[in-house]
């Protein structure tokens, strides 16, 4: 026999078979990405998180890196995506930012402590939107393999050292131990413009657009140059096409260098891969004539527009910026606060070894030592436009398909198309 | 004697009355339709679905294609972009002397192009060649033929990634190979990293991945060749060479051209195990069409989604051309067996 429902009734297990979606209502999905433990770390904050929020849930998606660089920009394009995500291109995605400030119990919290980075999120320098903070601050520089260094009897060179003076250095490495090459930069357009600023490129123009001169050129014309002598090894550069990245630090790790130019977010992934293998240690960015900085950068949280729980997201972001969260964030995965608070004070990388400790000291101190430039660029908007022509023509240098003077023509051209459009 | 009754014989008894079943259920729709629209019109609602899917899927997005390919921006969403007309067409087209691909505006495009037609003539010509001698030593009989046959076709059944990045574990620097070199005194030699040896790779894994579906065909065109026609060539007392010109690869041609274009079209479409093995590189000497369309488009951090999408109607062209010669090339061939 057929049972009869009434409207009343029809309402009611409408209503219940709307519960498990109500639930879901407050769920916040989290693009993670990790150089370390970074989401397995936010994870275990965000369980603590939830037990005080109960209704909402944190659902932490780990991505490889690649996924932020090329899937994560596409989605937001289209308008999907998540809630909140780890991003490096802070200022090229900032159009898809959500302001949280409406969400915040405590934005001048936010204020005082991520103040000096919290503009590089900001899609103009009038805005004063909060769309998220640093999860930790980085710096590129370079690594060494203390135990190469000391095989060779070779004395590493100090913190005032050149560019030149390093390169010496790793090749007689390079020679005494017979490693395939001396050093390897990171394929990485963000990488070469350290030493590009240190051998005097100013990127920017008086009315503050993206200019190549004669210091960025002598930067490329020297690495092309290593590469060619042999110092450098060309897998890492030559081995791709286009500007796809590629990291340098698994020849490190394998010892088939000397010296390596990365950041300070490979820290956590040394000290676990290498352990006793060998020696290693950070040292100060080597110098120019103009300057010896690397890059800041890092990586933020940010809340997206893509958000359906807003207020949730708000909190989240909050929960994770507070001191006791943050400082667990950097200690665990050995990273440089952005928390001003938090720099001040210090912060106590209980589980690093002293190695990580020492290295981490090192790009702490070197945040002080960075040229104005270095910041300046890290938050340009269109960044991107000089760095990537510079990474795939660079290479055609390398690999031999075009001259320097070709290749920095390229450089500029592509350079000034790329914000051309970015600008349509 | 009861006959045995087979599971296959089961199993099409079960299928034909599924889909009787289907079709008399039916059966008052596609009458109300002939009755509506009449004998003469009836076949659209036969076609209707698939031309409804086949429009959603690829008649729009091509057209949707050409609307980006006539806009320009970073911006996604067809409403933001600024209409420019041909402007990303002129841009992958513009060159002080186009036989200097240097001074192209998008030298790289240039290069993609020409990398795409020296490794579809090369890679073509080897993988025919290799797959019609293959599925002639296939196709006689030899020890262990079934084998064989499974060798030669299983890396067809491979993933393009995996495909790559076993080649890739093999090549790199650190690989088997230079281990193999160094074990033995020489010097390791860059596979990967040096334009030349990259190239050459490129076209051996591609071959080495595909060239098993190929044969498979030819196999299956070998063997419908009547045996006959060998039995009269032996009583003739015909030399071997002479029964594979006369014979087999006369027969064997429609296979021959179905395997010639299948191969042109996927070496033009040659994307995956390439990207896979030497991303593109070094610089751009293994860098093919839909590499520079993807990454113009996608892996690049600027996303300049008009001029992939111009590149990628070129691509089209392209490919349109290799479908009208293969149509060309089928009809003569038609002819010719109807005049022979």
């Amino acid at each position: 026999m057929l049972t009869r429902y009434s409207p009343v009734r029809l309402a009611a297990l409408a209503a219940m078979a709307a519960l498990p979606l109500a639930a879901q209502a407050a769920d916040i999905r989290v693009m993670c990405y990790q150089d370390g433990i970074e989401c397995d770390v936010t994870a275990a904050i965000a369980k603590r998180f939830e037990a005080q929020n109960p209704g909402t849930k944190v659902i932490i998606d780990t991505v490889p890196y690649k996924t932020i660089v090329e899937q994560l920009p596409v989605q937001l394009a289209a308008g999907q995506g998540p809630d909140i995500a780890r991003v490096t291109d802070l200022g090229g995605l900032s159009k898809y930012y959500l302001d949280v400030r409406p969400h915040l119990k405590n934005a001048a919290y936010m204020e005082t402590n991520f103040g000096s980075t919290l503009p590089w999120l900001r899609p103009t320098a009038a805005d004063k939107g909060i769309y998220g903070f640093m999860s930790q601050l980085t710096m590129t520089g370079p690594y060494v393999n203390k135990t190469l260094f000391e095989q060779a009897k070779v004395a590493i060179p100090g913190p005032k050292a050149t560019w030149d003076e390093w390169v010496e250095a790793a090749r007689k490495v390079s020679k005494a131990t017979q490693t395939p090459a001396a050093l390897a930069w990171d394929r990485s357009g963000h990488r070469f413009a350290g030493p590009a600023i240190s051998y005097g490129a100013k990127i920017f123009d008086a009315k503050g657009d993206l200019v190549l001169d004669a210091g960025y050129k002598t930067a490329v014309t020297k690495f092309v140059a290593w590469h060619k002598d042999g110092a450098m090894l060309k897998e890492v550069w030559g081995g791709s096409g286009g500007s796809t990245y590629a990291d340098s630090i698994g020849e490190f790790k394998n010892g088939r260098v000397a010296m390596v130019l990365s950041g300070s977010w490979q820290i956590n992934r040394l000290q676990k891969d290498i352990g006793n293998a060998f020696d290693w240690a950070a040292v100060p960015n080597p110098c120019g004539p103009a300057a010896c900085t690397g890059i800041p950068g890092g990586a933020a949280w940010v809340a997206l527009k893509t958000s359906k729980s807003p207020k949730e997201v708000g909190a989240f972001l909050e929960f994770m910026a507070q001191e006791a969260n943050y400082s667990e964030f950097v200690s665990k995965t050995d990273n440089i606060p952005a928390h001003a608070g938090l720099a001040k004070k210090g912060v106590n990388y209980a589980t690093a070894t002293p190695a990580a400790r020492a290295a981490l000291g090192v790009f702490s101190s070197g945040v002080a030592s960075l040229s104005p430039v270095a910041f300046q660029f890290q938050g340009y908007k269109y960044n991107r436009a000089i760095m990537l022509p510079t990474v795939a023509r660079v290479t055609q240098a390398i690999v031999g398909e075009m001259s320097v003077d070709e290749a920095f023509g390229k450089i500029g051209a592509d350079m000034t198309d790329a914000v051309k459009q970015a600008q349509k | 004697m009861p006959r045995p009754i087979y599971l296959e014989s089961l199993f099409v008894l079960f299928l034909s009355r599924l889909l009787a079943l289907f079709f008399n259920l039916f059966e008052p729709l596609f009458r109300l339709g002939q009755r509506v629209l009449g004998n003469s019109r009836i076949g659209w609602l036969f076609v209707g679905p698939n031309l409804l899917v086949f429009g959603l899927f690829t008649f729009l997005p091509i057209l949707i294609n050409l609307s980006y390919a006539l806009t320009g921006g970073v911006n996604l969403m067809p409403q933001q972009r600024p209409f420019t007309g041909t402007e990303n067409f002129a841009i992958l087209l513009e060159c002080r002397d186009y036989f200097d691909i240097q001074t192209c505006r998008k030298d790289v495009f240039w290069r993609a192009i020409l990398n795409t037609i020296q490794f579809s003539l090369i890679q073509v010509v080897l993988m025919v060649l290799l797959s019609l001698l293959t599925a002639l030593v296939l196709n006689r009989k030899i020890i262990g033929r079934g084998f064989w046959r499974g060798v030669f076709f299983y890396p067809v059944l491979l993933s393009p990634v995996v495909v790559a990045l076993i080649w890739k574990w093999l090549l790199q620097n650190q690989g088997v190979f230079n281990a193999v070199l160094v074990g033995a005194g020489a010097a390791p030699v860059d596979w990967l990293t040096d334009a030349s040896w990259a190239f050459f790779w490129t076209i051996f894994v591609s071959i080495w991945a595909h060239m098993g579906f190929y044969t498979l065909i030819l196999l299956a065109g070998l063997q419908a060749i009547p045996k006959d026609m060998y039995e009269a060539a032996e009583m003739d007392a015909a030399s071997p060479w002479r029964v594979l010109r006369r014979i087999t690869l006369p027969l064997l041609m429609p296979n021959l051209i179905v395997v010639l274009v299948l191969a042109m079209i996927r070496a033009v479409q040659i994307f995956d195990e390439v990207f896979v093995l030497t991303g593109g590189g070094p610089g751009s000497a293994t860098t093919f069409i839909v590499q520079f369309i993807y990454q113009t488009g996608f892996a690049e951090q600027i996303h300049l989604y008009g001029l992939a999408a111009a590149a990628s109607l070129v691509l089209a062209i392209g490919l349109m051309l290799l479908t009208f010669a293969q149509l060309r090339l089928t009809r003569a061939e038609q002819a010719g067996q109807k005049a022979r």
